[in-house]
């Protein structure tokens, strides 16, 4: 990954890149796009605090116009250059600021193009006419060496200021990271949120007839950008999950025949068993700190879920019910879990320590509950309700105050946003069974389809980026 | 666990014994409502040989699948009926090996469903076991709810759909 993060320092000169995942010692310096402004930005005034109350945020305007550029230059991120490409990466800020119950935003086919130089000393008066609080500026440039240099500005319209800025140097491969960059800047400095743009989801491409189907292990960008397909579909591929840091995808594949979990690690290419077994293991789940995988398998019938280590080894038996015990989501320190099992007749969300003491049934709303996911602030837990058809909710920890955020006729698999406001689930058409990734926001009311090139199912949102 | 297969062993061997249970108040939809299942029923002798997987199927006529309810694996008297037919199969071909792939129906979650798929290959499994089979001559697979037979979203897909069948291998 060659993302190099350029922290803006308020400096009179210049702006000073300080290439931080390589480990180079020597800073490259980046001149400023117009003189640098002078601002006490990073941390004065503006907005802070927590979101609460989304009614009060659904009406702040983001004006996103095009990214400018300093000269028209040829690029591999854009056949057309880096002016297009500027218009591509204001359509992206404003692809993931969009929808999210939290802004009002409005993108570059509706805006003018600002000049190069207004990047940094923006027309306010202009922009104030347009009645939006929140202008974001950005510019583009490719350098000699290909290398692509991407500033993110924040102003608060009505203060006439700047709020926040920085940059990045990428490849031209990466344009789409910086724009994901500059959504999640301005998306934390004005929900007070952590950020999530800048992720990735793997999941499973869907092809073909429903009797026949095709599955497929693929990744791509959080917004659905950039598939790409990692088996070739001679084998059924299903459930997978990113490893925390990304190096590893464990899934299931009927690869020789019998469904079995297999890691694959991204870099090599190289997939090994999660565990020697002539037993079908299936639903695999990393824990946190991506030392452990939990995953559930069945004998005579009788599934339970086990823990090995990820890099393989002895396999810790953690359930031990007559009942289908199945699937697993860690809490975010590690020290308990959730599952789901049917042990009292019908499918129901359970929670247990690591160690598979104190296991506890905590869904008692009628109907079935399965594919519980903890999320990664620990406050919550996604899962599947069926009462007829299949909902995707979320309950407490405790089992309480569930509430449905989806109300499709199949919606199941939820998987959690890196920082807990949204979820990702899979839509199965009645009928054709054609499937579909979508997202919602908690409230419910934000609801939208990943526009992916093939039907889409089990997604698993991975950290944001480092 | 353990007690369970065990009881479900018993429970089967006087099946078996005393053939005649309760009638089914409900029986599985015929199999022969099944859409794209392409074996012919009549095809011309010797065109299949025996201890094929095409032969058990012609010899079969649909007993090579059973079904099941919404989330039940139990051995009903029909399926039984059909197991026994099977088993005779593979006591008169003794060298070849079946395996039973278990199946869901659309209307649950992918993970559970294969859990169930393996319970359902298995309630079969034991049962021809039961009936003197050798357990090594019989694997199981689980497809969930991954290869549904009857492709429709309603009920009588669904019924069709919930099933363990036996495929022959050599």
């Amino acid at each position: 990954m060659k993302l190099f993060l350029l922290p803006l320092f308020a400096s009179a000169l210049a702006l000073c890149a300080g290439p931080v995942l390589a480990q180079v010692a020597v800073p490259v310096t980046v001149p400023p796009a117009a003189e640098a402004p002078v601002a006490d930005a990073q941390d004065g005034g503006g907005l802070t605090g927590s979101v609460t109350d989304e009614s009060e945020w659904q009406d702040l305007g983001i004006a996103i116009p095009a990214f400018a550029t300093d000269r028209e230059q040829a690029t591999p991120a854009n056949a057309q250059g880096t002016t297009a490409l500027g218009q591509a990466l204001a359509e992206v800020v404003y692809s993931d600021l969009r929808n999210n119950g939290l802004f009002r935003p409005t993108g570059p086919g509706s805006l003018p193009r600002p000049a190069y130089p207004q990047i940094t000393a923006p027309a306010f008066d202009q922009w104030r006419g347009r009645s939006t609080e929140m202008l974001v500026h950005g510019y583009v440039r490719a350098g000699a060496d290909g290398q692509l240099t991407i500033g993110c500005y924040l102003y608060d319209v009505q203060l006439g200021q700047q709020l926040v800025r920085e940059g990045w140097q990428v490849a031209p491969s990466d344009w789409r990271r910086a724009a994901h960059r500059c959504a999640d800047m301005v998306y934390s400095r004005l929900s007070g949120e952590s950020p999530f743009f800048d992720s990735k989801i793997a999941f499973i491409a869907e092809s073909g007839p429903k009797d026949n189907r095709v599955k497929r292990l693929a990744i791509m960008d959080s917004d659905g950008a950039n598939l790409r397909f990692i088996t070739n579909g001679q084998s059924m591929a299903l459930t997978p999950r990113y490893s925390p840091d990304y190096s590893k995808i464990v899934y299931l594949s009927y690869l020789n025949g019998y469904p079995r979990i297999f890691v694959y690690d991204i870099g090599t290419g190289r997939q090994t068993l999660v565990t020697e077994s002539q037993n079908p293991t299936f639903a695999p789940r990393w824990s946190p700190d991506g030392r452990s995988i939990l995953y559930s398998m069945a004998m005579s019938g009788n599934t339970d879920i086990y823990r090995v280590p990820a890099t393989g080894g002895q396999s810790v038996k953690l359930t031990d019910s007559p009942g289908l015990d199945v699937g697993g989501s860690y809490s975010p320190d590690g020290t308990q879990i959730v599952f789901e099992s049917d042990r009292s007749g019908s499918q129901q969300v359970y929670v247990m320590n690591a160690d598979g003491s104190n296991q506890r049934r905590i869904s008692f709303f009628g109907g079935r509950a399965a594919t519980p996911e903890w999320s990664p602030r620990g406050d919550q837990i996604a899962f599947t309700h069926i009462a007829g058809n299949l909902r995707v909710a979320v309950m407490s920890p405790a089992g309480r105050n569930m509430r449905h955020l989806t109300d499709g006729w199949q919606d199941e698999a939820p998987t959690w946003a890196p920082n807990g406001r949204i979820v990702q689930f899979f839509r199965t058409a009645q009928g054709g069974g054609e499937t579909s990734i979508w997202q919602v926001d908690l409230t419910g009311r934000n609801e939208r389809k990943l526009d992916t090139p093939v039907n889409a199912s089990d997604p698993s949102w991975g950290p944001v980026l480092p | 666990m353990q007690k369970l297969v065990l009881a479900l062993a018993a429970v089967s061997t006087m099946g078996l014994a005393a053939c005649s249970k309760k009638a089914p108040e409900e029986l599985p939809p015929p199999p022969q409502q099944t859409t794209p299942t392409p074996p012919p029923a009549t095809t011309a002798p010797g065109a299949a040989a025996p201890g094929t997987q095409a032969h058990f199927q012609q010899t079969m006529r649909g007993q090579d699948t059973i079904y099941f309810d919404t989330d039940k694996y139990d051995v009903d008297s029909q399926d039984q009926a059909a197991l026994r037919q099977q088993a005779q199969y593979l006591t008169q071909y003794a060298q070849v090996r079946a395996t039973v792939e278990g199946h869901a129906d659309e209307r649950g979650t992918r993970d559970y469903n294969l859990a169930l798929g393996e319970r359902r290959a298995n309630a079969a499994r034991n049962y021809l076991v039961s009936l003197g089979i050798p357990a090594n001559r019989i694997t199981t697979v689980s497809y969930g709810k991954e290869r549904p037979k009857a492709v429709g979203s309603n009920e009588a897909a669904y019924a069709q759909n919930r099933r363990a069948v036996t495929v022959v291998i050599n």
